[in-house]
């Protein structure tokens, strides 16, 4: 095992480690004079002449039908170009007939972008206008108005599976393992894995812990707000500047909107301040299309405000949530169940399938069921989150599982090596694992210098937790051009958000044995390469990394067959190493072979990837706190994070990722949650009052990078980005009992939550607060 | 947001007409960390916006042995940087220390934060605690106010229309006298507070009998509250924890808040007796030269 313990960047390599000439060393990142400059182009920068300004309408209720939109008004008003309503978009219904499931997944894909016939949620958009300066859109659509009857609104699991719950869309039925269901109904769909024999699991079990949870809607919290410039020219030609992950998913779903095809549509993607998987979705873009048309093909400009942004954008699902866990006498799980219920917003699609998958994954079990259930409420439709769906289900399993370990009396790190899965093991869903690193990260953890420290004082505890995130591949397209001065333009359609642009190229720079500075690297717009994913998913330095690869071995190979010729020999005689061409007595350094080899023809290359075997990725995790007994404010004192990095091509950008993850991981434990009123209007649309932690709520994160190497990447890659975001609520409610002898059995774990369950744990008369305070 | 007037009047009189004139649709503007972000949001609408920082009497700065009067539009940055205001105050600065950040603070004024009038507003407790005067100017001439009097329900006060506030007067700090301001939030700074305590002690000259106290707690009523009976309850008592409980009982019932986003009823009760208490024993080491502003503005979560 190659475990490096790295904090900061104050130990910079000089040279990567084990034999890479760049790959482990922390380089600056291309954008980065940009950025500190103040010069980058993020999407609300974007300027051009005759630009006009867009605002959105949305709805004030929860859950409204809309009997009629009178825009007249707003029309009117000097100064504005144009009024959009969702009747500018093609109409969807006709073609549920014709193409099934997809048909109703696009209308409710139009239904976000403007409503129909009915508003789904506070903050639902309306209408779009297009104005001369941003006031003036602001006040026309002020001016238009909108006959709502609203309806009552259905906000949670509960609600929506009530025997009387008002339906949402009158034509959703329940999917149940494939077989469709004749009634109206909220629950969009039922899904289980089973394996073994569940009873029997629990009848052979020395001990059983049975508990339900409740974790509140999120939000991905990224600083950029949406914002994205759209251009429908006279001649057809359409072009979207954009802050988006995935420049191709933009240009994808706006041509389903606006049926399109896609060759009228060019997305260029800006530089991007945060997405965190909520910048996948679109939202302002087609608003922007529809009204640079009606303006008499005019660049409309849309910038959300963060009120918006949290309205109307985001959010992953709140939950509810039991985990059932038995043991036999020996520590050992013998079955486990959980049943999962996660609120999707407004259309299906919450991310409980991949919660699921998450949900036992750090654990080796032969009796298991995993129940799902994907419900609609009168909320934002639900987006990705990094390691969607994961962090809700981890901090139910991790807390029963640290009440299994206590009840045994066994070290918790223990309990989790005793039961971790490995190599062959399988997740919930029954996909069987290939070399993983579950256990390292345990041993991490358990052999830390944190966990391995005495924590004293009252009200203070420690909690550790694991977490599993699938990462995955998909589909990445690059090109390579090599210059005659021996550097490299790579140009790549993969959004930069965690430095990508430099552990790509790196990997470019290491397969040509070039040095990092001789590559060039720039993400690109989808007329450039070939059809390209999202950077999500963590799959963004291992697939995108993968092509880079291909395209160093292409020009490499190139150059040596002209070499061959030139020097008159076989290819096969043209060995090039340290940087270095030779064959016979002839030899000739990178940069001159580049300049010699194009002297009759040009040089590039290109590649695309779509490989199948990603390496999964687990972190464990550990945290000290103290609880203020009297307010219920939890501090986060010390926090150590570590987790299985494959290889960490650039370690900066890796310590980054689960310094970034952990944070949003505690800000959803402690205090993040989405605050309806009764009639469902959202309450807290702002960072003062979604609370976010702050520089001052968070101690220097700790980072371990436990390499164990992807077998199915040529440097080992695993995605990095979200296995993070996992444990860390589990692993702070363990804490919290540690330090308070009080299970919390929901999130954020605010002072208000924890003092009341302290109220609520002294009122039983609990003997003692503290345990272990004495 | 629509087009506004701006004018900036360099005297109280001038000030006074601007406002006068713009019938209801004119508002003071101090630094307008409030008033700017209401205008935003659409909360308030106005025509009128009257600038008052040209006028030398808001801006100004004034301490001498008959204590401090500060211009109600001085920012908290010029109050935190005021040497003499440190040494003889040190309590204020617990509150203008907290307001927003370093940026805000470079504009936010004592004015802004009373006139806007929260009943969360960081300062309006220390004030009451620090035994404030207002100073107000208007269409009828001058008049004075005391502060615990000048808020009448949220975002309202006792400014008739074309009034303004011009200054704060703060008595000198008799003999043995330390106060101090906490507040609860739920991070370590950018939020409201969801329970707020003000306190002040004078104490007898061997620090072990409390002479007089006063006691204010924010965000559990409609409007900053003056727990008079908190402060009559220590007065003539010996400095104890159980002297000190018992104020904060009488805090604790004194509160009369509302369940919101913020805060619910219980807990906001519940702190407004932890403030109040913790309040107290900061107050009380201050009185007896103990305790200095850089440790209490760790206790505020400005490590
Ligand atoms: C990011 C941020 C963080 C903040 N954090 C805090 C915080 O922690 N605690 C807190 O209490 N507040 C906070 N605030 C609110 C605000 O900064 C304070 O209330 C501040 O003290 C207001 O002062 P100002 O000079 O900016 O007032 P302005 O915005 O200029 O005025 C506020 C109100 O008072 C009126 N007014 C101003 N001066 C006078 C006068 N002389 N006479 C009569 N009326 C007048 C205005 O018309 C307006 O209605 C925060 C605000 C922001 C934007």
């Amino acid at each position: 095992m190659a475990s490096t313990k790295q904090n900061g960047t104050a130990n910079l390599a000089a040279n990567g480690q084990n034999g890479y000439r760049v790959i482990g060393t922390r380089p600056v990142r291309p954008d980065g004079v940009d950025k500190v400059t103040g010069r980058a182009v993020y999407a609300a920068d974007v300027q051009m002449t005759g630009l006009l300004h867009g605002h959105v309408l949305r709805s004030p209720h929860a859950h409204a039908r809309i009997r009629s939109i009178d825009t007249s008004k707003a029309e009117a008003l000097p100064g504005v170009r144009a009024v959009v309503t969702a009747a500018d978009l093609p109409v969807a219904e006709d073609k549920i007939e014709d193409l099934g499931e997809g048909a109703i997944n696009l209308k409710y894909l139009s239904d976000n972008i403007l409503a129909h016939e009915k508003a789904l949620y506070h903050g639902h958009a309306v209408a779009g206008v297009a104005a001369i300066n941003p006031h003036i859109a602001e006040e026309a659509a002020a001016l238009i108005e909108v006959d709502y009857e609203p309806l009552p609104p259905v906000m949670t699991v509960d609600d929506a599976l009530a025997d009387d719950a008002p339906i949402l869309l009158e034509t959703l039925r329940t999917d149940s393992m494939g077989e469709i269901g004749s009634e109206q109904t909220n629950l969009a769909s039922f899904f289980r894995h089973q394996r073994g024999d569940l009873e029997a699991g629990f009848t052979d079990a020395d001990l059983v812990v049975d508990r339900t949870f409740r974790t509140e809607t999120v939000h991905q919290g990224y600083i950029e707000p949406h914002a994205a410039t759209a251009l429908y020219s006279a001649d057809g030609q359409i072009t979207i500047w954009t802050s988006t992950q995935g420049s191709f998913a933009v240009r994808d779903q706006v041509c389903e909107i606006l049926q399109i095809p896609v060759s009228r549509l060019k997305v260029v993607p800006t530089e991007i301040g945060g997405g965190f998987g909520g910048k996948i979705n679109v939202y302002v873009e087609p608003v922007a299309v529809l009204l640079s048309q009606k303006a008499g093909h005019e660049p409309v400009k849309i910038v959300m405000s963060r009120a918006d942004v949290l309205a109307a954008t985001g959010p992953t699902s709140g939950s509810n949530i039991r985990v059932k866990i038995g043991v036999d006498s020996n520590g050992k799980i013998s079955a486990a169940l959980a049943e999962l219920y996660y609120e999707a917003g407004a259309y299906p699609g919450s991310p409980v399938g991949a919660a699921a998958n998450v949900s036992l994954a750090p654990y080796a079990i032969d009796n298991l069921q995993v129940d799902g259930y994907d419900i609609i409420v009168n909320r934002p439709r639900s987006a990705a989150y990094r390691a969607p769906g994961g962090t809700n289900v981890a901090f139910a399993v991790e807390s029963v599982v640290d009440e299994l370990a206590e009840k045994l009396g066994m070290d918790p790190a223990e309990f989790r090596i005793l039961n971790g899965a490995r190599e062959n093991d399988r997740r919930p869903d029954g996909v069987q694992y290939a070399r993983i690193g579950q256990i390292e990260t345990v041993e991490a953890i358990k052999e830390s210098e944190h966990y391995q420290s005495p924590l004293e004082g009252n009200y203070r505890g420690r909690g550790i937790a694991s977490g599993y995130w699938n990462n995955w591949g998909g589909q990445s397209s690059a090109t390579a051009v090599l210059n005659p001065d021996g550097t490299v333009n790579l140009n790549e359609a993969s959004t930069d958000i965690g430095g990508t642009r430099a552990s790509i190229a790196m990997q470019l720079a290491e397969a040509m044995d070039i040095d990092y500075e001789q590559v060039k690297a720039r993400v690109v717009d989808t007329d450039t390469v070939s059809y390209n994913d999202v950077t999500g998913g963590s799959r963004t330095t291992f697939a995108t990394g993968l092509a880079a690869y291909n395209l160093g071995q292409q020009l490499k190979k190139e150059m040596k067959r002209r070499l061959a010729e030139h020097w008159d020999v076989e290819p096969s005689g043209v060995s090039y190493e340290d940087g270095v061409f030779s064959a016979g007595g002839e030899s000739l350094p990178f940069v001159e072979a580049a300049d010699l080899v194009q002297e009759e023809e040009p040089l590039m290359a290109s590649s695309t990837v779509h490989p199948q075997d990603f390496g999964p990725g687990f972190s464990t995790q550990c945290v000290d706190v103290e609880v203020d007994p009297e307010t219920g404010k939890i501090t986060i004192l010390r926090y150590t994070i570590a987790q299985d990095v494959g290889k960490a091509i650039h370690p900066s950008y890796v310590e980054g990722q689960m310094q970034g993850g952990v944070a949003q991981g505690i800000g959803w434990a402690i205090n993040e949650e989405y605050i309806y009123d009764d009639e469902g209007h959202l309450l807290n649309a702002s960072l003062l009052d979604y609370r976010m932690p702050t520089a001052l709520d968070l101690p220097m994160i700790e980072t371990i990078m436990v390499e164990v190497p992807h077998p199915a990447h040529p440097y080992g890659v695993r995605g990095v980005g979200e296995v993070n975001i996992v444990p860390p609520a589990g692993a702070v409610a363990n804490a919290v009992y540690q330090a308070t002898g009080v299970r919390m059995d929901k999130l954020p774990i605010s002072p208000a939550n924890l003092l009341e369950a302290m109220w609520a744990k002294q009122a039983e008369g609990a003997a003692e607060l503290v345990p272990g305070d004495d | 947001m629509q087009a506004i007037d701006f004018v900036a009047p360099t005297s109280v009189d001038e000030a006074i007409s601007a406002l006068a004139a713009g019938s209801g649709m004119a508002r003071p503007l101090s630094g307008g960390t409030d008033l700017i972000a209401q205008l935003q949001e659409g909360r308030l609408a106005l025509d009128t916006v009257v600038d008052l920082k040209r006028i030398p009497e808001l801006m100004a700065i004034s301490i001498n042995s008959d204590g401090l009067t500060l211009g109600a539009s001085v920012s908290c940055h010029s109050i935190n940087n005021n040497q003499a205001i440190r040494d003889a105050y040190p309590a204020l600065i617990d509150s203008t220390h907290l307001i927003g950040g370093t940026q805000i603070q470079g504009r936010a004024s004592l004015g802004g934060n009373l006139c806007n009038s929260s009943p969360a507003a960081d300062s309006i407790p220390n004030l009451i605690a620090h035994s404030v005067t207002c100073h107000i100017a208007g269409p009828n001439g001058r008049r004075t106010v005391p502060v615990e009097e000048f808020c009448t329900a949220p975002g309202r006060n006792v400014l008739e229309n074309g009034e303004f506030l011009v200054a704060l007067e703060f008595p000198a700090p008799p003999a043995n006298f330390g106060a101090a301001y906490l507040r609860f939030i739920p991070r370590n700074e950018m939020d409201i507070a969801v329970v707020g305590a003000g306190a002040s002690v004078v104490l007898s000259d061997d620090g072990g009998t409390i002479q007089s106290a006063r006691v204010s707690i924010g965000a559990v009523a409609p409007t900053p509250l003056f727990v008079q009976e908190a402060g009559d309850a220590l007065a003539g008592q010996p400095v104890s924890e159980e002297t000190l409980a018992k104020a904060a009982d009488l805090a604790r019932d004194a509160a009369r808040p509302i369940s919101d986003m913020r805060g619910t009823i219980p807990q906001r009760k519940h702190l407004s007796g932890v403030l109040t208490q913790r309040a107290l024993r900061i107050a009380i080491d201050r009185a007896r030269g103990t305790k200095t502003v850089d440790e209490l503005g760790r206790l505020n979560g400005h490590g």
